[in-house]
This record gives structure tokens, C-alpha cells and sequence, in this order.
């Protein structure tokens, strides 16, 4: 049966939300923002999850290991401003049971 | 002074069916977008990626998309204001609004609909304290006039196809043209990197990877930047001009101060009715606007035009009765005296 994931954001606030996401909707990370409105609309997702925005970029701060990163992240993030070695595209991150525990943090608005 | 019916604001796919919806009304439409180019994200951001939830197209690519809603709305002649902003507002005495871009042009129109997406795209730029004291004093984000550059040394940094574009040109007509990524690897046309691979081999381009701008100095103009490669000490470059080319992102603008009500970074709209704002004359449709229940969908875009339509048409010809006409039934008659209509059935006796 699915079950959802417990995981921690941390807002542009710095505010830490302890969330459910469910691992049943095929959704990834900004998805999950969005779904819970831990950013502002049209702060996240700007490009609806096509990897060609930074706006949804969050830093890694667990060692889960998640999807490997494919050329299309790689590139949008290496023109990103704010970028940190554990930084990732929250769009490019499907959720998965494995995450469980997940803490990540977003980054600035640009 | 630039006069319509409607003034459209946003060439996306939203403003586009827009002109066409008017055009049935007989109401003439002109558009103002910041883009050089019609179709909003489709053509900046997407054109070459599929969509699969446009009606009766099983997919689609955004740029054919935009060609083809530019191709349906053609015999209703939009106008079109590219590459500029629209910046001000202001409502005249007999009703009609005066919209203003950046640039100066004056668009005057008795219903404005503003079919903005995300906002008008601008530069993203790099975060330096300074940046902005350079701004033209040596820093742009978009090259106007390539000319600017001779005989200059210039500073591109990026690692995007407009970066590697523009660092092939300026090799012919700069004294020295430097490009800074923060990787090795660059992303775009293959003929672009290897093109730049071979004026880096033959000294026309210095390359800097991994590398960034980390400060920029000069005391009336920029005279130098600081490029800092991970783990090692600040280099200091003289340069006459530093071009940061990281792509485009979309801002609500100065529509925000337009005195719309905004909620969730989006205009709210009467969406029982007809779509309109909390100023009577002015429209939002498409993504730029929110209600109840909003889905931020190219199709809902098109249903939120055709409905903003009736009301404009109502605006501009007060008192006016209408009853819905079908277009297989009634053709499409084109401003530019066009006529498309369904064949007629012969009526013939057989013998």
C-alpha cells in the first residue's frame, strides 16, 4: 500500500515544516512546495518543472541519496545564482519512499 | 498615439486567441509584449517541448503552437508593440485607458486585457553588490548595438547558447573577448561550442571554467572585474565591459502598481462573470490572473478570452444586443477582407 513520506522544509523564512508527501502522485519536490504553499505563488516552479528555472532550487541537507543528476539539471544550475554543492532542482526530484526523513532547505528567491 | 479596440498586454497564446475571439466580434486587437517575438513562454522558454492538453491536438510543440494561433488570428490584423514593456496606465475622462511602454509608444483602447503569463520577462542578473552602480557604465544584460564593442575588451559570462552566440560575434569585433562559466561544459548548439572551441585554440576567445564574477570595480566606468576559480585566489581582469547572460525570467512588473488587486503574485478576477478586474475596463485572462478554483492552463486561457470578449464587445458598443454566432455557420469574415466559409451544398435534381 502507499504510505506518504515524512519530510522537512525549510522555508525562504526559515521556517521548518514537517510535511506529509505522498509517494502515490508522481509528484517531485517543488510539486510538494506548492502543494503546501511553503512559497508564494509564482516564486516556485516558474517553469513548471522543465528544468529551465532555478526558482525551485533547494540545498540537500540529509544524505539520502536521490535521483542522480541528469545533464539538463546540471546546466540550469551551474547558470543559477546561490549554488551550493548540495544544491538541487526540487522539480527534477520525484518523490519517493526512500526520501523518508528528507530535510532540505530553499534557496533565496532570485 | 497607437488606437484599437482592445489592447491586449502579453503575445502569449492567451493574448493570441484573444485577437481572434475579438476579431469574430469584429473588435480590432493590439498587443504589446516585452519579447522581441510573439508567444509568450512557448517561444522563450519551450518551443521545441511537447504539450499534450491542447484540444484535438494529441501534441503539440509550444513554437507550432504560437505559429499556428498567430496563423488563426492573421485576417483580424493585430497590431503588434514588441520588445517593450508596457509601463504606465491612465484612465481618460471618456472612459478609454492610455497605456504607456517603456519606450515611450502610446497605446489608447477602451478595454485593456492583460494577458501577461508570469510578467514580463527580463534579465536574470548575477547577485553583485555593485552591479547595478555599472549598469550602463560598462554592464549590460543585452547587447543592442554590437558596435559598442569595438576595439573594446569584453567580459561574457554564461554557459547558454547566448552567451556562446555572442562571444563568437564579438571575437570579430572586439579587441579581446573573455568568457567565464562556472563549469567546463557549455550547453547549446553543437556547431556553437565547437566554433567557440576553435577561437579559443586560435586566441580569439580567452576562456575562464570554472570560474565566476565574484566583484566588479572602476571608479566613474567599469575598468575591471574579479573572476574567482573554486579554491584558488581572485584574479583581477581589466576589462571595458562585463555581459552576464543567464537567460530570462518573468516579473509581474509594473502591472503590480497598476492598482489591480493582487493575490498570490496574480490579478484577482470576477470569474462568475466576464474576467474583470477590480477596474471596470480592464481584463486579466491567462495565467497572469487568479480566482476560486484557477488552473494556470494554456485552455483555460482560451475559455477565459472568448468569455472576456462578450464583455468588451459590450464596452465598446453599449446597449448593443448579441446573439452567439457559430463559425461553421457564419464563415469568418477578415479585416483584411478575407472570407472563410463552410462549402455549400449543391441543390441539384437527378435525372
Amino acid at each position: 500500500m502507499d504510505q506518504d513520506v515524512q519530510i522537512k522544509i525549510r522555508d525562504r523564512n526559515g521556517k521548518l515544516h514537517e510535511i506529509a508527501a505522498p509517494v502515490d502522485m508522481a509528484l517531485n519536490l517543488m510539486e510538494v512546495v506548492r502543494l503546501y504553499e511553503l512559497a508564494p505563488e509564482g516564486t516556485i516552479g516558474i517553469c513548471g518543472g522543465m528544468a529551465m528555472c532555478a526558482s525551485c532550487q533547494c540545498y540537500v541537507l540529509t544524505d539520502h541519496s536521490l535521483r542522480e543528476m541528469q545533464d539538463d539539471e546540471e546546466a540550469m544550475l551551474s547558470e543559477a545564482f546561490n549554488v551550493k554543492p548540495n544544491s538541487r532542482l526540487g522539480c527534477q526530484i520525484q518523490i519517493t519512499p526512500e526520501m523518508e526523513g528528507l530535510e532540505i532547505e530553499l534557496a533565496p528567491e532570485e | 498615439m497607437i488606437e484599437t479596440d482592445i489592447l491586449i498586454i502579453g503575445a502569449g497564446p492567451t493574448g493570441l486567441f484573444t485577437v481572434f475571439e475579438a476579431g469574430l466580434l469584429k473588435m480590432k486587437c493590439h498587443l504589446i509584449d516585452a519579447l522581441p517575438q510573439a508567444g509568450g513562454q512557448c517561444s522563450e522558454i519551450y518551443p521545441k517541448k511537447p504539450i499534450y492538453d491542447i484540444p484535438a491536438y494529441p501534441e503539440i510543440l509550444a513554437g507550432d503552437l504560437t505559429d499556428k494561433l498567430l496563423e488563426q488570428c492573421k485576417q483580424f490584423e493585430p497590431g503588434f508593440t514588441l520588445g517593450e514593456r508596457a509601463e504606465t496606465i491612465e484612465k481618460q475622462t471618456d472612459g478609454s485607458f492610455i497605456v504607456t511602454t517603456n519606450k515611450g509608444t502610446q497605446h489608447k483602447a477602451p478595454v485593456v486585457a492583460i494577458a501577461g503569463g508570469l510578467g514580463s520577462f527580463e534579465p536574470r542578473k548575477p547577485q553583485l553588490d555593485t552591479i547595478e552602480y555599472y549598469e550602463d557604465k560598462g554592464v549590460a544584460y543585452i547587447i543592442k548595438d554590437p558596435e559598442v564593442y569595438r576595439d573594446k575588451k569584453v567580459v561574457i559570462s554564461g554557459g547558454g547558447d547566448s552567451a556562446l552566440d555572442w562571444s563568437i560575434f564579438l571575437s570579430e569585433v572586439a579587441s579581446e573577448v573573455t568568457l567565464i562559466h562556472r563549469r567546463n561544459e557549455f550547453r547549446g548548439a553543437l556547431d556553437s561550442v565547437d566554433k567557440v572551441q576553435e577561437l579559443k585554440n586560435n586566441g580569439k576567445i580567452n576562456i575562464i571554467t570554472p570560474a565566476e564574477v565574484t566583484a566588479l570595480f572602476g571608479k566613474y566606468q567599469l575598468e575591471a572585474i574579479e573572476v574567482t576559480k573554486a579554491g584558488k585566489t581572485p584574479v583581477r581582469i581589466k576589462t571595458d565591459h562585463f555581459i552576464p547572460l543567464f537567460g530570462l525570467s518573468p516579473k509581474l512588473g509594473p502591472i503590480a502598481d497598476w492598482g489591480l488587486e493582487i493575490e498570490k503574485n496574480a490579478i484577482k478576477v470576477n470569474n462568475a462573470l466576464d474576467y474583470q478586474t477590480n477596474i471596470p475596463g480592464i481584463f486579466a485572462v491567462g495565467d497572469v490572473n487568479t480566482y476560486p478554483g484557477k488552473l494556470k492552463l494554456i485552455l483555460c486561457g482560451f475559455h477565459e478570452a472568448t468569455l472576456m470578449c462578450q464583455a468588451a464587445y459590450q464596452i465598446i458598443n453599449p446597449g448593443k444586443r448579441y446573439v452567439l454566432k457559430y463559425t461553421t455557420v457564419s464563415g469568418i469574415d477578415g479585416f483584411d477582407g478575407t472570407r472563410k466559409e463552410a462549402p455549400k451544398a449543391v441543390v441539384k435534381s437527378i435525372h
